[in-house]
């Protein structure tokens, strides 16, 4: 047999254009000359898109996932308030995905983001650089600690804030997974009012971006705990997807 | 009724502004966290395959460039092979990563790729694709990654049959998917996000 004739396995549900966001949203100024005006073109996934890096847990180093230690000062550490974030990666078919990797980055709990083109008047804290990764176990699970990002505002319409937020970045097992994202907290007010927030079209897909404070899961004396699983694209595998006809 | 008990996929959120603090801080100035940011090499002395470089700007709807823009690529090796479990045709160059990331300069928006040129990879029924780099655009004001394909001006008859290419209706478009060659081994792939040369955006 030929190496033509192999088939990639599997490939992924089609991505719900009408869940995800539409590339513009005026309300968020800078899509509009930002956003694609032609309809994307759509194809088969080939193994271009069915296959992506792989990220070894050797990579990891061992503050990666504490960014309350991780740019301090020997002995000291980031102010604010310290929060445990938790989760799992799971597929559309509810399956952990194991060895993602996760990054993530955030502003610090004035927030305020260690960043050149950053100007809000509120003060870096010298303890706090604002990233951090790890490789989701076995089951899909990840954890790091941190300090509880702080709202800030941004020009966009007269009187815009970002609700207090955290950047995910995550690779699934195929580039066609590949995914940018941002976790809110519960209860907090500004979410509904965030033009970058409402660019997701259903409330019920703006709800799967808010974590949940889980006292359980809190260290007492010490940090909250909030819990936030996240979502990639679905993988398919039916016994006849890759059968060859007359073969 | 039984239910298919299916998730949705999370919400894509736009990378905003500061996505170097979260995928390239030694880019950012953010150093001592990771020892390097990942993506920046691809090749080392013993990849195989001829050495190339790709470079770039991304552009909006006006004709300006983006200096905010992060770039990841992701293609197959000198021999067509993927370095990834789901490849099951062979095992790739383990000298090679087979993935890149670039933040635009600050200043200009360029980005540049050090890598080889990929061989060509098949497509599900079996015919060739022409040698290709797939592209994954995030920026400030772009709501979801988009993904495109860059495709070589050096192989104009496997352009012509390749099973992407030929499908698109606007064959007037194609060009955009085609990176201009700008030197021995030098290749330049612009990224116009709207307007008369929009690049063609894959919904994969």
């Amino acid at each position: 047999m030929s190496l033509s004739n192999q088939r990639p396995a599997g490939g992924f549900f089609a991505r719900d254009r009408g869940w995800q966001p539409e590339a513009l949203t005026p309300q968020y100024k800078t899509s509009v000359a930002r956003s694609p005006s032609r309809a994307l073109l759509s194809m088969p996934q080939t193994l271009s898109e069915i296959t992506g890096p792989v990220f070894g847990h050797n990579m990891i180093g061992a503050l990666d996932n504490d960014l309350i230690l991780n740019f301090a000062k020997s002995g000291e550490s980031a102010i604010g308030p310290r929060i445990i974030v938790y989760g799992r990666v799971l597929d559309e078919s509810g399956r952990g995905v194991p060895n993602v990797l996760v990054e993530f980055w955030q502003a610090n709990a004035g927030g305020r983001y260690r960043h050149a083109k950053e100007g809000y008047i509120a003060p870096l804290d010298p303890n706090f650089g604002g990233c951090g990764r790890c490789i989701t176990g076995e089951d899909g699970s990840y954890e790091f600690r941190t300090v509880q990002p702080g709202p800030y505002p941004w020009p966009n319409r007269g009187n815009d804030w970002r609700p207090a937020h955290i950047h995910f970045s995550l690779f699934g097992q195929g580039f066609a997974q590949r995914l940018i994202t941002q976790m809110y907290f519960e209860g907090d007010p500004m979410i509904w009012k965030c033009p970058i927030v409402d660019t997701v079209p259903h409330s019920d897909g703006i709800e799967s971006l808010i974590a949940l404070l889980d006292m359980d899961s809190t260290i007492p004396m010490d940090a909250r705990a909030y819990k936030f699983d996240m979502v990639l694209r679905g993988k398919r595998s039916t016994l006849f997807e890759n059968k060859l006809e007359g073969n | 009724m039984q239910s298919l008990n299916r998730l949705k996929e999370s919400p894509s959120q736009t990378a905003g502004p500061y996505v170097h603090i979260g995928c390239v801080p030694n880019f950012c100035g953010i150093e001592g966290v990771y020892p390097e940011d990942l993506g920046t090499a691809m090749v080392n002395e013993k990849t195989k395959g001829e050495r190339i470089r790709v470079s770039g700007t991304v552009y909006d709807g006006t004709g300006t460039p983006l200096k905010d823009a992060m770039i990841e690529i992701w293609q197959a090796d000198a021999d067509g092979l993927y370095p990834s479990p789901e490849e099951h045709r062979g095992t790739a160059d383990p000298n090679f990563t087979g993935w890149g990331r670039k933040a635009g300069d600050y200043g200009t928006g360029e980005w540049i790729f050090e890598t080889v040129k990929p061989g060509a990879v098949p497509f599900p029924d079996g015919r060739m694709m022409a040698p290709h780099i797939t592209f994954w655009v995030v920026a400030r004001g772009i709501n979801i990654g988009l993904q495109t394909r860059m495709y070589f001006p050096d192989e104009a008859d496997a352009n012509a049959k390749d099973p992407i290419l030929t499908r698109i209706e606007h064959q007037n478009r194609v060009p955009t998917l085609i990176a201009q060659k700008t030197g021995d081994g030098a290749y330049k792939f612009d990224i116009i996000l709207q307007g008369e040369n929009e690049t063609v955006f894959f919904d994969v």
